[in-house]
């Protein structure tokens, strides 16, 4: 009777396995059982015990419905079936069958808890002189500040590989979640609240991290990038940050007069020019990012000028206004910014 | 195999031909005001499935231009604040205001008025929250609603009141309709029918009873706590003045994880009536299936933190929350193997009932593991707010609760309306819904495993992530085409269905005891509760149930 289910059930089987671990898993940036960290691996292992453990009463469940499907249909003419209305030893071993599983799971998760109750979540001790990274989210964006290291960006998070980053997680607004899934849980982004959380990956690599919890309007387009270097391109990063913004010169300098002019330096900060507003992200080396927008454009000079252009457009609700500058001086201003490296 | 006592009621004539719609408005007559519950939540039904279509059209392939966010975020929102409060809840509460006095040989719930108004505040705050969407400004910050996204500066406009007030009234409705049960079925059991002998459905009605009474207020409280802050300049959950944020989180979840089981439970409880019909079993180890009802019901009072998990409520915390949340799986297993024991040996009839209810203990498994999963704290650290949990709870919501609805309604449509709906079309009805929430909710494990965050309106294309979200769409679109071929089920039947009889199933509960459908005062004579099946016993006296059944 089995055996006219045994196909339709295996390739059930085959679907359920590639759809929960697809091939491409590994080549993810943003998946947790492509791992680039201790703690992410730690925790797709204790993943995977679970959902083996998981898999295992799903087969006895799914397997005993089907079997009974098959054997148990009503056939005319075949009697009653007898009554029987419960049987105690049963009773007793589904109730503690699972309990000592559970058990069993909730001790091999006792070690991935933190180990300082005191803390705000997950850091153990801390290594007193290691690099610190404030990470502020904003709606739809996030601040960088290395206060060691005097430098202020967005949305674009480098680190130094093989030693560990202390991340401290403040909310300009409303709640956001930080997650990188391939090194680590999330933690959220909380108004009136500091979160604290280690980063650490021996991997240099480009690891992507969405918002994760609901933020309003642009939700979907604040994305997160951490770019792990070794140290001492991370430092020449650092020191290129540092410097003040490049002077311009061609038509980007119609588009440095454009921004002093307009309300751009209302919102954002140049560092030495005047433009010293604190809304908005950093722009002072905007063009050396990889993305526009929070992750909503790659950063070519093509789409510089179109987010320029129209940012309603590209990103609507974001805090940006269309400015409707004339296409000469969205030309001229996209120079100016896309310049500064 | 009938026998002397012959307790049938004559058939009513049909009501449609009675008095018209003024007495469908002014009626305190349970069974009338369950049909309007079951009647209003289908159709919010209709209105929550086709948001969810939309969405899924928005997500089939990356970067979409179908929805702006702002109509995006309207909709998940609404989708999902319908579906709970306003088609899951009210159609479990309009199968019990049906059914509980049937099944405990009563005439009525013992409050009827306050039973009407219930049931009319829960249409005019559905109608409420809808008139949002005339109005242009419709809820858009997600059914739970986080502060301070809430706060008068970051939702200034009109959408969040529509959401506060709508779900305020509502629930007011649902604390009245709860006092109600729990007075019905304590003190309007007919005589012989002791608390130990309660269909299990009756158990589990009067136990999501407390659970509503117990948790509800919390969301009451927490919905007027935010109006005071966005109308009389309170601050409770503003932290640039001494409030906190989190506040709101814990007095939601403290409402919203019973809130799952309210959700739950009396689903449960249909599948544990339907179950023994069709396999012409008793339910196996019934002491165990209630008292499992019972810590369920109890554990789902101190697990609401899961829902915090990354919050950073600190290791003890999150520590003690996910041993809690693990230990709810105990209780919730015992019921499952229950069902499966109470299948063994039987005769199983694949009637629709019985495909639906087999349906429901095969889907709500899978989201009772991937539950387990969440459990665990750092694995929810790294699934939650992902596609995986979306996956989860539609699980738990549609292949447990509305599948169990659908059980619910084929098993009971020929007694509501006399009726049998179409076997045929049932069962076109169920293979279609198989599929369909299969083909649109599996995949979302995988897109949740590749890092897809929920609620997001679009995406670019990551390895994995158009190929899943189509698959998901395309299993949208049958699950509607299911519900088209249930709607038509529902119209066909009411006209040309074939005849039910009182007791079409041969079943064994005291609802079958009586005319299809009923006469107003329910039953014209009861036949004698020596046990929890009193008409299997009344079938064959000479084959009764034991005085004291075990288990």
């Amino acid at each position: 009777m089995l055996g006219k289910h045994a196909l339709p059930a295996a390739l059930l089987g085959a679907i359920t396995l590639r759809l929960l671990f697809p091939p491409h898993a590994r080549a993810q940036p943003s998946s947790p059982f492509a791992p680039a960290s201790p703690e992410a691996s730690a925790i797709a292992q204790l993943f995977l015990i679970t959902l083996g453990i998981a898999g295992v009463i799903f087969l006895l469940v799914q397997g005993l419905l089907l079997y009974m499907v098959a054997r148990f249909r009503a056939r005319p003419g075949a009697g009653a079936p007898r009554p029987v209305f419960g049987y105690r030893p049963l009773e007793i071993g589904w109730t503690v069958g699972p309990a000592l599983l559970l058990a069993g799971v909730f001790g091999l998760m006792l070690p991935l808890m933190g180990s300082d109750p005191g803390a705000a979540d997950r850091v153990p001790s801390p290594p007193a002189e290691a690099l610190a990274v404030t990470v502020i989210g904003h709606q739809w964006w996030w601040e960088l500040r290395y206060p060691t290291l005097d430098v202020v960006t967005a949305n674009e998070l480098h680190i130094p590989v093989g030693e560990p980053v202390r991340v401290r997680l403040e909310s300009a607004d409303v709640i956001h979640s930080f997650w990188l899934p391939r090194l680590g849980g999330k933690l959220d982004v909380i108004p009136g609240r500091t979160n604290q959380l280690w980063l650490y990956t021996e991997a240099p690599g480009v690891y992507l991290g969405p918002c994760a919890e609901f933020c309003g309007l642009q939700h979907a387009w604040m994305l997160l990038r951490v770019i792990a270097q070794p140290r001492a391109d991370f430092l020449a990063w650092a020191a290129q940050q540092r410097q003040p913004a490049a002077p311009p010169s061609g038509a980007a300098q119609r588009g440095q007069q454009l921004f002093l002019e307009q309300t751009c330096v209302n919102c954002h900060t140049l560092r030495g020019t005047p433009a010293q507003g604190t809304v908005g992200p950093d722009l002072t080396h905007v063009g050396s990012r990889q993305t526009l927008g929070a992750g909503v454009l790659e950063n070519t000079p093509a789409n510089m000028y179109r987010w320029l252009q129209d940012p309603q457009a590209v990103k609507p609700g974001s805090l940006m206004p269309t400015f409707y500058l004339s296409d000469a001086d969205t030309a001229a201003l996209a120079a100016y910014l896309a310049g500064l490296k | 195999m009938r026998t002397t006592e012959q307790p049938y009621a004559e058939p009513l004539p049909r009501l449609s031909s009675a008095e018209g719609l003024l007495h469908w408005v002014a009626t305190v007559d349970h069974k009338q005001i369950g049909l309007l519950y079951l009647l209003t939540s289908l159709s919010f039904f209709l209105v929550g499935g086709f948001e969810a279509l939309l969405l899924r059209a928005q997500l089939a392939v990356p970067g979409a231009q179908l929805l702006p966010p702002g109509v995006y975020n309207q909709l998940f929102t609404m989708h999902g604040v319908t579906m709970i409060f306003f088609v899951v809840m009210p159609a479990l509460l309009g199968f019990a205001n049906y059914a509980v006095p049937l099944l405990i040989g009563a005439q009525d719930v013992a409050f009827p008025r306050l039973n009407a108004l219930s049931y009319w505040l829960f249409l005019f705050s559905g109608l409420l929250l809808h008139f949002s969407f005339l109005a242009g400004s419709a809820p858009d910050t997600g059914w739970f609603s986080y502060a301070p996204l809430t706060e008068p500066p970051f939702s200034p406009g009109a959408n969040v009141d529509y959401w506060l007030l709508g779900l305020l009234v509502s629930s007011v409705g649902t604390i009245a309709t709860a006092i109600n049960l729990i007075v019905t079925v304590l003190l309007l059991r007919a005589p012989g029918m002791t608390i130990r002998r309660l269909p299990l459905f009756v158990w589990m009605t009067l136990v999501t009873g407390f659970l509503i009474i117990w948790a509800m207020p919390a969301l009451t409280a927490a919905l007027a706590m935010l109006l005071v802050d966005r109308y009389l300049g309170g601050h409770f959950f503003d932290p640039a003045a001494g409030g906190n944020v989190l506040l709101w989180q814990h007095l939601f979840w403290a409402f919203g994880h019973p809130e799952v089981y309210i959700m739950i439970l009396p689903a449960m409880g249909i599948v544990s009536e339907v179950i023994p019909v069709f396999a012409r079993k008793p339910i196996f180890g019934y002491t165990f299936v209630a008292a499992a009802t019972l810590g369920i019901a109890f554990l789902s009072f101190m697990v609401w933190a899961h829902h915090m998990f990354a919050v950073g409520l600190g290791p003890l915390v999150n520590t003690v929350f996910g041993a809690m949340s693990m230990l709810i799986a105990i209780p919730t297993g015992i019921k499952v193997f229950n069902w499966l024991a109470t299948m063994w040996g039987g005769a199983l009839r694949f009637t629709t009932a019985m495909l639906f209810a087999v349906a429901f203990v095969a889907m709500f498994t899978i989201g009772g593991l991937s539950g387990v999963t969440m459990a665990v704290v750092p694995i929810d650290w790294q699934i939650t707010d992902t596609y995986y949990i979306v996956a989860h709870l539609h699980y738990v919501l549609f292949g447990g609760s509305v599948l169990a609805l659908f059980a619910g309604t084929y098993y009971w449509f020929p007694k509501m309306t006399g009726r049998l709906l179409s076997e045929r079309l049932g069962h076109w009805h169920f293979w279609l819904t198989f599929a369909g929430l299969n083909l649109a909710f599996f995949p979302m494990h995988a897109s949740g495993l590749l890092g897809m965050p929920r609620r997001i309106y679009t995406y670019a294309a990551q390895p994995g992530w158009p190929e899943l979200n189509l698959t998901s769409t395309v299993g949208a679109g049958l699950l509607g085409v299911a519900v088209l071929v249930f709607l038509w089920n529902l119209a066909w039947s009411l006209r040309a269905g074939p005849p039910a009889g009182a007791d079409p199933w041969d079943a064994w509960t005291l609802e079958w005891a009586t005319s299809s459908p009923p006469p107003p005062h329910n039953f014209t004579a009861l036949p004698p509760i020596r046990s929890r099946r009193p008409l299997w016993d009344l079938k064959h006296p000479e084959q009764r149930d034991p005085e004291h059944e075990h288990g």
